[in-house]
């Protein structure tokens, strides 16, 4: 019997954390992430969750913490945002490289100036190349879900990678949600003690983040790259495992009405669910149209982002990030580098929309929909398009 | 003893890069930086081991085959020539590196 619960996301990422028995948590507090940190300080005080809480002077001083921890093999999370994942930045190579499982529930939220402490992906665009696996939520128990998963995957021996899951903040973070919780003894069977196999022990001494000259360093880089893509198909088998045992299932790329559809939308987080209610509706009234929403966004899943566009005619796609003077949407511009060398290929319509909080509405991604077909086909001048900006 | 660093392909890596063997750094070959080298006239060597001393590098031993004359060794000479700066009776002698 399955029960749920009307709870707000963060407080369920926080007990999702709880079921998976971190061992260490350090973590500074930042808007919209703060109540995830706030509700993990409360269940360790109040001693419902057996860890190390540090609370540090930093978002900095936090990953650095983490990367102490996970290297001396406890199972360690931490939560960030916007302003606090920059400031982690230098730090988040350093987990990666040295292939250190940290858990990272990241709050997406613009980054300054102007200040905005809304939702958009500009946050998480920026952290892209750092080496860590990003997967993206759309809602509540899929955060719950997907943080649980996450451990798994990160301390899998064929993996070692820091995880960040990603949900938009506010929209996904603030709001109260019926969320099913998995029973501890099927989190337990699911998770089990992390084992990092060098960790550091006195005992068996070895040299960590050490230097690598020019004669090794393109091997470390390779390595790391094989890792990650490797990583791929370990996430896909945690994601098929995870869905064995507590029936929800999850796919790199989510598939929405995409067979045969002639137009497909794609999107990224939580503007998902409303996209999909405006596909409902132009469906009802009769246009064949899809949407596909990414959920691995590192590794980045090539091959499956292919089978789920398929044959269709047009993909239009809404980023919520731009990257200055670029090619436009991060996303937009590797699934046009995924297409490039394809004999069959979509018509890819760019758009950049929803930041810094900009809410699209049903209509609105109608409206963005029906301009994207335009686009498709009569052409535009422009690299991509932003959406709702006022003239 | 692993490999040296020059004979490691990627798949011979340590999860995460991390060293499991003591003094691996003796294994890095400095050498390669030199663009001068030390050439020696060993006649005039009293063994004062001044260069020894001032090595930066601490790659110079007295050479047990030579009758303990003090020699650099070339793996890891970066042939900064602070030993040619500093002999008394000038045994040292830099002269340029060139490509083999």
């Amino acid at each position: 019997m399955t029960t749920r619960t009307g709870i707000e996301v963060s407080i369920a990422v926080a007990d999702a954390v709880r079921l998976a028995n971190a061992d260490v948590i350090a973590a500074y507090p930042i808007t919209p992430q703060t109540h995830i940190v706030e509700h993990l300080a409360e269940l360790v005080a109040n001693g419902e969750l057996d860890a190390e809480y540090i609370p540090v002077e930093s978002e900095h001083s936090a990953m650095s913490a983490c990367l102490g921890s996970a290297a001396a093999g406890a199972r360690t999370f931490t939560a960030t945002s916007s302003q606090g994942l920059a400031l982690m930045n230098e730090v988040l190579y350093v987990a990666s490289g040295m292939r250190l499982p940290v858990i990272m529930a990241v709050a997406n939220r613009a980054l300054s100036a102007p200040l905005s402490i809304w939702a958009d992906h500009s946050d998480m665009m920026s952290v892209r190349d750092t080496g860590w696996i990003q997967i993206v939520v759309e809602n509540g128990q899929q955060a719950v879900d997907n943080i649980i998963c996450a451990f798994r995957i990160a301390e899998d021996r064929r993996v070692l990678l820091p995880v960040m899951v990603h949900l938009d903040g506010f929209n996904l973070t603030h709001v109260i949600e019926p969320i099913v919780f998995p029973e501890q003894s099927d989190v337990d069977r699911f998770l089990p003690k992390s084992k990092y196999p060098l960790p550091l022990n006195p005992d068996r001494p070895v040299a960590m983040g050490s230097f690598a000259p020019p004669i090794i360093y393109t091997e470390t880089k390779w390595a790391q790259e094989i890792n990650i893509r490797n990583s791929k198909d370990v996430i896909i088998s945690c994601w098929d495992e995870f869905g064995r045992t507590f029936g929800r299932q999850y796919h790199a790329v989510e598939k929405y009405h995409n067979d045969g559809a002639g137009v497909i939308l794609m999107t990224m987080g939580s503007t998902g669910e409303t996209a999909s209610v405006a596909i409902d509706e132009l469906r009802a009234d009769g246009e064949n149209i899809g949407q596909v929403r990414l959920r691995m966004w590192r590794p980045f899943p090539f091959e499956e982002l292919r089978n789920a566009v398929n044959d269709a005619e047009v993909l239009i796609i809404l980023d919520r990030a731009i990257s200055y003077g670029g090619p436009g949407g991060p996303v937009a511009s590797e699934v046009k580098s995924a297409f490039y060398n394809q004999v069959k290929k979509p018509k890819i319509v760019s758009f950049v929309g929803a930041l810094g909080g900009r809410d699209i509405t049903v209509s609105g991604f109608k409206n963005l929909i029906k301009r994207g077909i335009d686009i498709a086909r009569t052409g535009s001048k422009n690299e991509y398009e932003i959406y709702g900006v006022r003239e | 003893m692993a490999k040296s660093e020059s004979e490691q392909t990627w798949k011979d890596l340590e999860v995460g890069c991390i060293v499991t063997e003591p003094g691996s750094a003796r294994q890095y070959e400095s050498g390669t930086w030199r663009s001068q080298r030390p050439t020696y006239d060993f006649k005039k060597c009293i063994k004062c081991g001044l260069c020894q001393i001032f090595c930066p590098e601490g790659c110079i031993e007295p050479n047990k085959d030579k009758d303990g004359v003090f020699e650099a060794d070339m793996y890891y000479c970066k042939g900064c020539g602070v030993c040619y700066r500093e002999c008394p009776t000038r045994v040292i002698t830099m002269v340029e590196e060139e490509e083999k």
